[in-house]
Order: C-alpha cells, then sequence, then structure tokens
C-alpha cells in the first residue's frame, strides 16, 4: 500500500468508502507522520487518542453504509478554534490552560461531517502576524528549502501551522482563518491552496475574535478540490453568529473541471507595485496566459482605491482587536498574574499575557479609539473601506467575473530575517491580500510554480460576494497548468 | 500627528497594560511610525461616503427574546484563576 498520508482528501475518501484501508489506519498513519515531524513546531498539540476514537467511529459509520461527507479524514484545527475540553490559546500565553467547554460552530460542522481532529496547530499569537513568529510557541518551520541552501524559512502566517501541516503530509487538511490575508499568505509560502470565504459565509462563533468585521474562517488544503470539499462542510449560516449570512451553500466541488470558456478576468493595474521582484511580475503574467489559453478574456481594469486598503486595515483591525482583547484580564480565564490592587493585577497580567506584536496593535487600537480621534480614524477608515468596495462592484457590474493578482509581494523568508525592519515591512506581506478582506469579498490562493530558488509562489483570484464556485473553476485551471509540487522530506 | 511619551503612558493605561519606561520608548517610536504611515487616508475625501456596514445588503438578524440556556454556571467558572462558589474572585475593590 502506497503511504496513506501522500492521499488528497477526495482519493482518501474513495479509498476509505472502497475500504481499501480503515479511517483507523489513515489515522494512525497521519499520527506517526506527525511524530516524525515534530521538528517543524507546526503542532502546538497533538490529540492521538481523541483521532483514534473518532476514526473508529468513522469506520463504523463506513461499515453501516451511512459515510458522511468528510467521513474519517484526518485534519488539523488552528489553535484560534475553540475545541471543547482541548487545548485553545490562540497561540497566547495569555489564554494559559484554557480548555473551553464549547466547540465552534466551524469545528462542530466538520466533526458533523465525519472529520477526525489529529490536534491543534500553531499560529501567529492572536492571528497577528504574517510569519508564525509571533506565537507563544515559537515560529513554526517551512517544509520547503530554498535549493541553494538549507536555512530554515518561515511559513507566512497568521495560519503558518496549518500551511506548513498541510505542505508537511501530517494533515490531509487544516481549518484556518484570514483576517488580512493569513489564510492565503501562508497558502502561497508553502505551495497549498487556502480560500478566504466571502465575510459571513462560515460562523465566527467560537473562535477567538481578532478584528471582528474582517475575520473569517477557511480550509487550507493540498488542491484546489479539497479546499472545496472542506469549505463546502465549514460553510453555514449559525444563529450564534448574526454576521453569518442566510444562503444556500452551493456544492462547490461541482464547479471544478468546468471551464473558463469565456470567463472575464480582471487584471488590476494597481498591483503591479514599485519594486516589485521580477519573479512575481513574471508568474502573475504566466497565470494570465494559462487563463486565455484555456478560452478566459484578460481586461485590464482599475481599482483605484488599492494602496489605502492597508494603512486603513492598520486602523480597522487594531481598533477593534483592541476591544476584542479586553476580555483578557486575568479574571475569567487564562493568565493571572498577581498584583497590588486589581488594576495593578490587570496590568501585570495584559503585560505578561501578550507578546510584543499583540501589545503594539492593542495600543495603536486603543489610541485610534481614544477621545477625539474616533472620528480621525476609524470612522475615515470605514468609509475608507466603502470606497474599496465601490472599486470592485464597478468592475463586477461591468462584467468582471475574477480578479487575478499576485498573492504575496515574495516567495518564504528567512525565520529572523524582519527581526530589525520596522513593522510595516512585515505589514506589507498582506499588501495583496488586504484589500479583499476590507471589501469582504471571497479571495483563493493557487500554487503557481515554484522561484529559482526552487521556492513556492502563489496566484490570487478574488471573487463576487457568495460566488467561491468561480474561483474554484479558475483555480483549478492555474492548478492543472502549473502542475503539482511538493517539498522534499528533509523532516523525518 | 505625532505621540510624545507621556500619551504612550497614558494610552498603555487606558490599554491595562503594564509598560516599563524603555518599552514606552521603543513603542513611542512603532506607535509614530505606522500612525505616520496611515496619515496617507488624510488624501482621500470622504466626506459623502457612508462608512461599510456589511458586504451584502442584510437585514438586521433579530432573535426571540427567550432564555436559551442558562445553568451551566460550572462550565462559566471552569476556566477562571480563582473561584468561590461558583463567584469569580478577584483582589478586593471596596474598602
Amino acid at each position: 500500500m502506497t503511504d496513506l498520508t501522500e492521499l488528497t482528501i477526495a482519493e482518501a475518501r474513495d479509498g476509505l468508502t472502497s475500504k481499501k484501508f480503515s479511517a483507523v489506519e489513515l489515522t494512525d498513519a497521519y499520527l506517526a507522520a506527525i511524530e516524525a515531524a515534530r521538528g517543524l513546531n507546526a503542532y502546538i498539540v497533538e490529540t492521538p487518542d481523541k483521532a483514534r476514537e473518532m476514526a473508529a467511529r468513522s469506520d463504523a459509520q463506513i461499515a453501516g453504509g451511512e459515510a458522511r461527507p468528510l467521513e474519517g479524514i484526518p485534519l488539523g484545527v488552528k489553535d484560534l478554534f475553540c475545541t471543547e475540553g482541548i487545548h485553545s490559546q490562540a497561540g497566547s500565553r495569555v489564554l494559559e490552560g484554557f480548555k473551553p467547554r464549547y466547540e465552534s460552530t466551524v469545528t462542530s460542522n466538520l466533526w458533523a461531517d465525519g472529520a477526525v481532529m489529529l490536534g491543534k496547530l500553531n499560529m501567529d499569537e492572536f492571528a497577528m502576524g504574517s510569519s508564525n513568529e509571533t506565537s507563544a510557541y515559537g515560529p513554526v518551520i517551512n517544509p520547503w528549502r530554498s535549493s541553494s541552501n538549507n536555512a530554515d524559512l518561515v511559513p507566512g502566517g497568521s495560519s503558518g501551522g496549518s500551511a506548513a501541516a498541510v505542505a508537511a503530509r501530517i494533515c490531509a487538511g487544516a481549518t484556518a482563518t484570514d483576517t488580512g490575508g493569513s489564510i492565503r499568505q501562508p497558502a502561497a509560502l508553502t505551495g497549498t491552496v487556502g480560500i478566504k470565504p466571502t465575510y459571513g459565509r462560515c460562523s465566527r462563533w467560537g473562535i477567538a475574535a481578532f478584528a471582528s468585521s474582517l475575520d473569517q474562517a477557511g480550509p487550507i488544503a493540498r488542491d484546489v478540490r479539497d479546499a472545496a470539499i472542506m469549505l463546502k462542510s465549514m460553510a453555514s449560516v449559525d444563529a450564534k453568529d448574526t454576521t453569518s449570512v442566510d444562503i444556500e451553500v452551493p456544492d462547490y466541488e461541482a464547479a471544478i473541471g468546468k471551464s473558463v470558456k469565456g470567463m472575464r478576468i480582471g487584471i488590476p493595474k494597481e498591483y503591479r507595485i514599485d519594486g516589485m521582484p521580477a519573479e512575481i511580475e513574471e508568474m502573475w503574467q504566466r497565470g494570465a496566459d494559462w487563463l486565455k489559453d484555456a478560452g478566459a478574456e484578460l481586461v485590464d481594469i482599475s481599482l483605484p482605491h488599492t494602496k489605502y486598503a492597508l494603512p486603513a486595515y492598520y486602523i480597522v483591525a487594531p481598533a477593534e482587536a483592541s476591544s476584542n482583547l479586553a476580555r483578557y484580564d486575568g479574571v475569567r480565564y487564562g493568565l493571572r498574574v498577581e498584583g497590588d490592587d486589581i488594576t495593578d493585577m490587570y496590568e501585570k497580567t495584559r503585560a505578561a499575557g501578550f507578546g510584543a506584536e499583540v501589545r503594539r496593535r492593542v495600543l495603536i487600537g486603543t489610541y485610534v479609539l481614544s477621545a477625539g480621534y474616533y472620528d480621525a480614524y476609524y470612522l475615515r477608515a470605514q468609509k475608507v473601506r466603502t470606497l474599496i468596495k465601490r472599486d470592485f462592484e464597478t468592475v463586477f457590474a461591468d462584467g468582471i467575473d475574477t480578479i487575478l493578482t499576485p498573492a504575496t509581494p515574495s516567495a518564504a523568508f528567512g525565520i529572523a530575517s524582519m527581526a530589525t525592519a520596522s513593522p510595516i515591512e512585515m505589514y506589507l506581506q498582506d499588501v495583496f491580500t488586504v484589500t479583499v478582506n476590507m471589501a469582504g469579498l471571497p479571495g483563493i490562493a493557487v500554487p503557481s510554480g515554484l522561484n529559482a530558488e526552487g521556492l513556492p509562489l502563489g496566484l490570487q483570484l478574488i471573487g463576487r460576494p457568495f460566488d467561491e464556485a468561480t474561483l474554484f473553476q479558475a483555480g483549478k485551471v492555474i492548478e492543472d497548468a502549473a502542475g503539482s509540487f511538493e517539498p522534499k522530506p528533509w523532516w523525518s | 500627528m505625532s505621540v510624545d511619551i507621556d500619551t504612550v503612558k497614558r494610552i498603555a493605561q487606558l490599554a491595562r497594560i503594564a509598560v516599563s519606561d524603555e518599552e514606552a520608548q521603543g513603542l513611542q517610536g512603532e506607535l509614530n511610525t505606522i500612525l505616520g504611515w496611515v496619515e496617507q487616508l488624510g488624501e482621500l475625501d470622504v466626506d459623502d461616503v457612508e462608512p461599510m456596514t456589511s458586504v451584502v445588503q442584510v437585514e438586521m438578524k433579530k432573535r426571540q427574546d427567550v432564555v436559551s440556556d442558562g445553568q451551566i454556571a460550572a462550565d462559566i467558572v471552569a476556566n477562571a484563576p480563582e473561584t468561590e462558589d461558583h463567584y469569580f474572585v478577584v483582589p478586593k475593590v471596596v474598602e
């Protein structure tokens, strides 16, 4: 039998239903692979007992002819998701010891569809970061290495553990979240597929909140089909999240393999930024050529407010974070550092519990929301969001079906290589992805090839609200043209 | 607009995060870099623009005003650092 961890979700599903192997065998193969890959630091917590128990239940379902859509598929879960009775710390020390008494809606949906939980995945603290280096559990190492040296590279962030685990074949797929690019940027840096669905497609209930008007859950998977399979199960309307939208979840897998003939694909000139590396520019052109060869029509478009998205994001996201993170006060859950009085206790707890990046963003957010500044900062930034959203609405009204852009401005970079840079240098990692969160639209990152150093690069497709199906359809064309590639398993 | 060291300390106090003098100095530089960078939003005329509230036009959802759960005090305090009889225990705040 081939190594079971080499199978995609779709292949594993076929193998399980045709009884070529059992769910317990599949789970055991992953548990062994996880153990061998501990050096990557992708998992914060492994849950082998729970995984075997869930797999055994899956085998019973299959034996009874009652296999559910994700029956027996072993998944990793980003630490941001609350999982009942299991470590859920958002990559932070401030939630030390927190074991929620409830399960997030997204993970509940996955388990109800038969999926198996392998453990909790590392991430930037409270999803604030683009390299997974702000985690209280230390950085995740990218399974990909440059062909010229053995230096450790970052997997991107904040869903760095999810992306690295999928690329290293130590889960069949993973949950992730995206506030400014945290699904798509790590997917691009690890040669995996990641989709941030439309705001409201997945329930945010039970996911530790970062910036509530931007946060969305989505999958990171090995290929476009697997991402479609996972999103179908993750998405739902939920009474516990009033911003989840009551629109039927389509069968995304049905979009895969459909021709893009006649599809109108926008190429936005504002994404050709100053100092863009030649390899990114070339990859973008190659992607456009692939879609053209497949029968799509390429259209030059303009999204004039693009350059304002990132600065507006760095008002909106920290403002909402400063409010959301006020709950970590040493009283109801997590870390408490004793002080002289209650205020001293709060201040010491939060100083010890939050890392430098989280502290920085909470302070920015507190400042822009403080008396007299609300209109000048937060309100203005929310108005800029309307302008960004209008840019997209205008091109979609003109008949554009999807927009093609690079996913990131660079390939994976070295661990600690940005340590002395200004925070803004790291923020620029999200320059192509953040517009999508600001407008609430869906975006997918699909691997598009390797650069001269053998590192993966990704393309992004942006869609109309709730038109994830078109992204899977066009994404599959890019995937087929780019071919598949995976890292050499040096870690095990 | 740039922030001085006293403003950094005042903001930290509002955010209930203890910062040392040394940290405050580092934060002052970082905050000013970020605040200077977001200044470019001032280039835009947003006078007649409504703030964004949702991606697609949606009716605000309302729920029935009924008790849908309860009797789970033990669950609610289960993760607290210090509790007593289903109460959260905090340092004395009233003399």
